[in-house]
């Protein structure tokens, strides 16, 4: 889960990590509040979750309340590569004398942690890999030990930042790694990290992707789940515990098991389809799941044909098809059904299927995967 | 011969008295495998079907020799549940868990190179492993696997992807291929087993003629096995790697699939197998015709 720069923000505070006073808004009035609040001048920043904000003209300097007024007038309902803006963050604008960066990831190849740190900031680290890959200092830490001060300033002397911004960058270093760890973080970035003119360090943007799977030891992460950007698609999957993506094609797709949900897309796109969505059920595909897979794939109005692909391991075969035979009785469905049962009593789950007395327009059986990817692709096209 | 599992392998089952384990490590037994004991704090004493529970792995280990675990708890017991069987000294964990957070993982697993050096995990969030015939511990239903040949030529399977791994092991039961050993790494970020680990055993295993690998988008983890079997494995492969068409930026389902920044894209991976010298299809009904030309021609 990403999220929102203030909300990264307010992350970092929570692990005592210097940021700037300021407030998010919602309307250009509370922009003023928070102005007022934080001390001119401020900065107007559009809440968005991709690169490139500032060359959009979503971030602004204000030396008073009437720029205040025209520029979060400006930026509020702005579209940023095809992100809405809704909220801004309005903080007190910083004096900078240099900028860096900072990160923490995971390295899945040395299976520790990755601390990047570069005296190179303000500007995509990306970037600055290819141009300069010797100005960022990469340091693995083992979990197990994490990472003390004496270790971060070593690491913030190796990147060459200034003897003067040594201790503060090494202090913040050491809180960003114990909000990355004990923060449950996929990734915890500063970029740019600052260094004021009265010495300070001090981050001055906030990037943060949380882990999902450690929900359960963050109550604290409820508020952020509210403002998740998701389609209407997305949110209607997500009420009903599905893992669902939305994708742009016109075949709707379910299968079991990420793995195979992933494939049967690259099937569809094989024979010259294009798939409205990955949509994974699990395993133990009882009627209720199936239901409610068949509602959300229904919902999406691009959808010609959906292309069922199971394979039953511990998911049983006659359940599948009890399982959309029920569906079907529930669920009006716009477009017709292929699918693909196979695995672990299928025969049974075929002829359940074949029984039903659903016509074959509105759903017929494939023997293999590449067959009901034609088939599902062939109704798609002729619809 | 299989890898890291045979006939005479003890497992015991920690959370045999939960709903997964049971379910599961009654299954496994039902297949054949030597399931002894099962281990749930507090309920040691009690019996499930005939299985003896202990309230510690060190006490089911004392009492039966269980050189094997199969962990099938919740993600926040299922850390610990690891690290007390590498203490007690089982060698080789299987954790079928799904959904335990990157930073437990990653502890997990730096402190099993480090302090239990003798026990390998497997998984977490996998299918676990299958020998035909002789073990099996996890998930797989166990009869959509054909057992190996005595004079061969059967295949390993290595996979990423649960259901995938069913598919690959269909796919050769159609097609009348023994399967030595078939291993689910799982799709998390932090694997206990990598690909290299399994295509080292596999290239070691006289039962293995040919190995079949199925990777999906996301990390570098294909990338790596292709520069060790360009350099270590000599016998024949297929592979077949999912979400070609996955979008950027997307998690499909795996905490690990994903891919971003331009990295762990599949048509990267598969120009790295196919470079090492591996057969790639662009399904996995098309890994499994290319495994049945490369096993013709044994």
């Amino acid at each position: 889960m990403d999220l929102f720069e203030y909300q990264g923000k307010q992350y970092f505070a929570r692990y005592d990590i210097p940021v700037s006073a300021g407030d998010v808004a919602l309307t250009v009035d509370e922009a003023v509040s928070a102005a007022e609040a934080a001390g001119y001048p401020v900065v107007v920043k559009a809440q968005v979750q991709v690169g490139g904000r500032g060359k959009a003209g979503g971030i602004k300097l204000a030396a008073d309340a009437d720029e205040v007024r025209h520029h979060a007038g400006n930026i509020l309902g702005m579209d940023i590569k095809g992100h809405l803006v809704e909220r801004l963050w309005v903080e007190h604008a910083s004096d900078i004398d240099e900028e860096y960066y900072a990160s923490f990831t995971l390295d899945r190849a040395a299976k520790k942690h990755l601390l990047m740190l570069s005296a190179q900031g303000g500007v995509e680290i990306e970037a600055v890999a290819e141009s300069d890959p010797e100005a960022i200092v990469k340091l693995h830490i083992d979990p197990v030990d994490g990472l003390d001060l004496a270790t971060a300033r070593q690491a913030a002397t190796d990147a060459k930042l200034p003897e003067r911004a040594l201790d503060g960058a090494a202090d913040i270093l050491v809180k960003l790694y114990r909000c990355f760890t004990e923060g449950d973080c996929d990734l915890a970035e500063i970029n740019p990290l600052i260094l004021k003119p009265t010495g300070e360090v001090h981050a001055l943007d906030a990037k943060v992707s949380l882990d999902s799977n450690a929900v359960f030891r963050h109550p604290e992460w409820e508020a952020y789940a509210a403002t998740e950007v998701l389609d209407d698609r997305e949110q209607l999957a997500k009420q009903n515990g599905l893992q669902y993506i939305g994708l742009e094609g016109s075949v709707g797709i379910i299968a079991n098991g990420a793995g195979l949900a992933m494939s049967t897309l690259d099937v569809v796109n094989q024979v010259g389809g294009t798939a409205a969505n990955f949509l994974d059920i699990g395993g133990g595909a009882n009627a209720d799941v199936m239901a409610a897979a068949l509602e959300v794939i229904n919902f999406d109005q691009d959808v010609r044909s959906i292309f069922i692909n199971i394979f039953g391991g511990i998911t049983r075969g006659e359940e599948v098809a009890k399982g959309i035979v029920e569906a079907l009785g529930r669920v009006e469905l716009r477009a017709p059904i292929v699918i693909r049962l196979d695995g672990t009593n299928a025969e049974e789950g075929r002829r359940i299927l074949a029984e039903a007395g659903i016509p074959e327009s509105r759903l017929r059986s494939e023997p293999t995967m590449l067959d009901a990817a034609r088939a599902a692709v062939a109704l798609a096209g002729q619809n | 011969m299989s890898i890291f599992v045979n006939a005479a392998t003890k497992v015991i089952v920690q959370g045999l008295t939960g709903g997964q384990g049971k379910y599961h490590g009654l299954r496994n037994r039902d297949y054949g495998t030597n399931v002894v004991a099962g281990v749930t704090p507090g309920k040691g004493g009690q019996e499930v079907e005939g299985i003896p529970v202990f309230d510690s792995v060190a006490e089911a280990v004392a009492a039966t020799g269980a050189d094997a675990s199969f962990v099938a708890v919740p993600p926040k017991a299922a850390p610990a549940a690891i690290l007390e069987a590498a203490a007690a000294g089982v060698g080789f964990v299987v954790c079928i868990t799904e959904g335990i957070p990157a930073q437990d993982e990653a502890k997990v697993f730096n402190t099993l190179v480090r302090d239990y050096p003798g026990t390998r995990l497997l998984g977490p969030n996998c299918p676990g492993i299958i020998s035909p015939g002789k073990c099996n511990i996890g998930i797989t239903a166990g009869e959509i696997a054909l057992p190996p040949s005595a004079d061969g030529p059967n295949v390993g399977i290595v996979s990423r992807s649960g259901t995938l791994t069913y598919q690959a092991l269909h796919e050769l039961k159609e097609k009348g291929i023994g399967v030595s050993t078939c291993v689910g790494i799982g799709g998390d970020p932090v694997p206990g087993t990598n690909f290299i680990d399994c295509l080292r055993e596999f290239e070691a295993d006289p039962e293995t003629h040919a190995i079949i690998m199925i990777g999906e988008i996301g990390g570098s983890a294909e990338e790596e096995a292709a520069e060790f079997i360009a350099a270590n494995v000599s016998k024949p492969m297929s592979a077949y790697i999912a979400g070609v068409t996955a979008p950027a930026g997307k998690k499909m389902g795996h905490a690990g699939a994903i891919v971003s920044g331009g990295k762990g894209t599949a048509q990267g991976k598969m120009d790295a197998l196919a470079a090492a010298g591996v057969r790639v299809g662009q399904n996995p009904t098309e890994a499994g015709e290319l495994m049945a030309e490369i096993v013709a021609g044994l």
